[in-house]
């Protein structure tokens, strides 16, 4: 039985927002399948008691000193951007127009 | 000298040359520049080699009495350098150069050492055999239908083809291990928090690690002495003092206690028989082996380690979206009926052009383990198996100093062979994995060679923080064995 169709892959797809289509959309959905379900042999370990780990060394809420210091050079940064419009980065418009 | 000879010499030989006035760093320079021009084109080890831009540096002030005074060092592509494209060998990236540099470079700099950008690999680091490079394979120099590994695999190919002095990589799940076992060199995985992340691209923030590959182990341990150290820019970085590890090679390595664990099994013939007389001669050197030692949840680290990667991966990739820096796809002149407007279409498309096959498919498979309802199953399951994985491997490093098997189940496998099969190609990474799910250093030496004349690596690990035992190993090991002198035709 399969873990994942390739509407599912779609939608989440979607999310990552990616496009996927046609073949492409049933290989990438096959392959994904398999490997989910060898993925589900993580079902089989038993851990009940057993806390997650998110990260292996015990630290915590690492700080630096909040004080001022130089940062990157605004210009350079916004000159990284594919698409300016100086001091701004452009993107494509986002309100609709009537 | 004749061509070629100073480009195969390790850093302390040529440390050792310098310092006795016999060559200068122009005359190394010059050699590795030119082993590249003639032997890059069938290898493509390296991405781009800007020639004017490495001499430049020789004009710069070199630290003179630096440990690394003159000495080139190759950067593989994920490791931000002011100025020098930086591309993940990504079409998503190409042409970003970072206004800033990695912690790394700039310890490297301050060491007198001379940058050569930028080693191919695997696209953001996903693969184990540096095919998923947008910008073409590289070729393993022992074989040039095999693979070099991955996804450091241009480092470690240029290591290996006398192209390169030494180089910097990446690991995460292996790639600086399994391709340096590929191409019969040494690589290291510091710990997790030895070296600082800042400047290196993020794939997995709670796996990668930036570690050397060398000739050799003593060149390990100089890289990594430079190398290694807090940094209050990654706060993941562990403030602990470096110890000199290249002084501390020579250390006896009786008695210490070598554990072997029993997943020897499930690897190739000629690789079990090459690691089983790697642990005899270690034997023959005084060391006690721990034979059978159990780790009874390394055998789920596969699956564990691609939940939690390309979770993190995911969440590290939705940064690319055309806006800040790197690639932005044109969109039409009106958005199609699916996208909310144009910007929405406009990472959509930017990300389905710029993003290779490989890295949909991590992208994908993370966004499906975090989303709402699979996020217990998956991901959550995969944190806590992970605590059961670092628990094994801290109750068997307190039976034994270091830990001893393969690095890779097979040698160098063809080109092609596993690209249309991610399930084999995440296979092959089987005893990599649980290192980094465990935070733990580890380390591949070359110990065989198959029926074919392909390299094998021997993987040693041991408890967070001891470097310094898989270095002495590890070296006691090479002053034993002379697989490391062997290099390709």
């Amino acid at each position: 039985m399969s873990v994942i169709s390739p509407d599912v892959v779609k939608q989440v797809a979607l999310l990552a927002r990616l496009r996927l289509e046609g073949p492409a959309l049933a290989q990438l959905a096959a392959q994904l399948d398999e490997i989910l379900q060898y993925v589900q042999r993580l079902q089989a370990v038993q851990t009940d008691r057993v806390e997650p780990t998110s990260h292996v060394l015990p630290l915590s809420n690492v700080l630096r000193k909040d004080e001022p210091r130089p940062s990157l050079n605004q210009q350079a940064v916004v000159e990284l951007a594919p698409a300016t419009q100086p001091p701004f980065v452009a993107v494509p418009k986002v309100l609709e127009t009537s | 000298m004749p061509s070629g000879e100073l480009a195969a010499k390790t850093i302390h030989e040529l440390r050792d040359l310098i310092s006795r006035g016999s060559i200068s760093a122009a005359e190394i320079l010059d050699d590795v520049l030119s082993r590249i021009e003639q032997f890059n084109g069938a290898l493509n080890a390296y991405l781009a080699v800007d020639r004017g831009r490495i001499r430049r540096q020789l004009e710069g002030a070199a630290a003179p009495s630096g440990r690394l005074s003159g000495i080139p060092v190759t950067v593989k592509d994920n490791i931000c350098i002011t100025g020098e494209e930086t591309s993940c060998a990504s079409r998503i990236l190409a042409g970003f150069r970072p206004p800033y540099d990695a912690t790394v470079i700039e310890r490297l700099r301050r060491e007198g050492a001379l940058l050569i950008p930028r080693a191919n690999m695997d696209e953001f680091a996903f693969g184990s055999s540096t095919e998923n490079s947008a910008f073409g394979p590289t070729r393993n120099p022992w074989s040039p239908d095999r693979v070099p590994g991955g996804s450091s695999g241009g480092s470690a190919a240029a290591v290996a083809g006398n192209l390169a002095i030494a180089a910097l990589g990446s690991d995460t799940g292996g790639s600086i291990r399994q391709p340096a076992a590929f191409c019969g060199v040494v690589g290291l995985k510091p710990t997790y928090g030895r070296v600082s992340r800042y400047g290196l691209v993020a794939f997995a923030s709670s796996l990668d690690q930036i570690g050397p590959i060398t000739k050799d182990v003593t060149d390990a341990a100089i890289l990594l002495s430079v190398i290694a150290g807090h940094d209050e820019r990654d706060s993941t970085s562990a403030p602990k003092e470096v110890p000199d590890y290249a002084a501390q090679l020579r250390e006896p390595v009786k008695g210490l206690r070598v554990g072997v664990p029993k997943v020897l099994e499930g690897s190739d013939t000629v690789v079990q028989q090459a690691v089983r007389a790697a642990a005899e001669q270690l034997r023959t050197l005084g060391c006690v082996l721990i034979e059978e030692l159990e780790l009874p949840n390394i055998a789920r680290s596969v699956e564990t380690y691609y939940v939690i990667a390309t979770a993190e991966a995911s969440s590290n990739l939705a940064r690319y979206d055309g806006v800040q820096y790197g690639f932005r796809a044109t969109t039409g002149s009106r958005p199609p009926p699916t996208a909310k407007n144009e910007l929405t279409e406009m990472y959509v498309r930017t990300r389905t052009e710029g993003f290779g096959a490989e890295a949909k498919r991590r992208i994908l498979l993370g966004t499906y383990v975090l989303s709402q309802g699979y996020y217990d199953a998956y991901y959550l399951k995969g944190m806590k198996v992970r605590t059961l994985i670092k628990q094994d491997f801290d109750q068997a490093l307190a039976r034994c100093d270091v830990i001893l098997m393969p690095t890779a189940p097979t040698p160098a496998f063809r080109i092609g062979e596993k690209l249309d099969d991610p399930l084999q190609m995440y296979l092959s990474d089987i005893y990599t994995i649980s290192a980094n799910l465990a935070g733990a250093p580890a380390l591949s030496i070359p110990c065989g060679f198959s029926k074919e004349g392909l390299p094998i690596g021997l993987q040693l690990l041991a408890a967070p923080f001891r470097e310094d035992l898989l270095l002495r190993v590890a070296y006691a090991y090479e002053q034993a064995t002379e697989w490391h002198r062997r290099r390709p035709a």
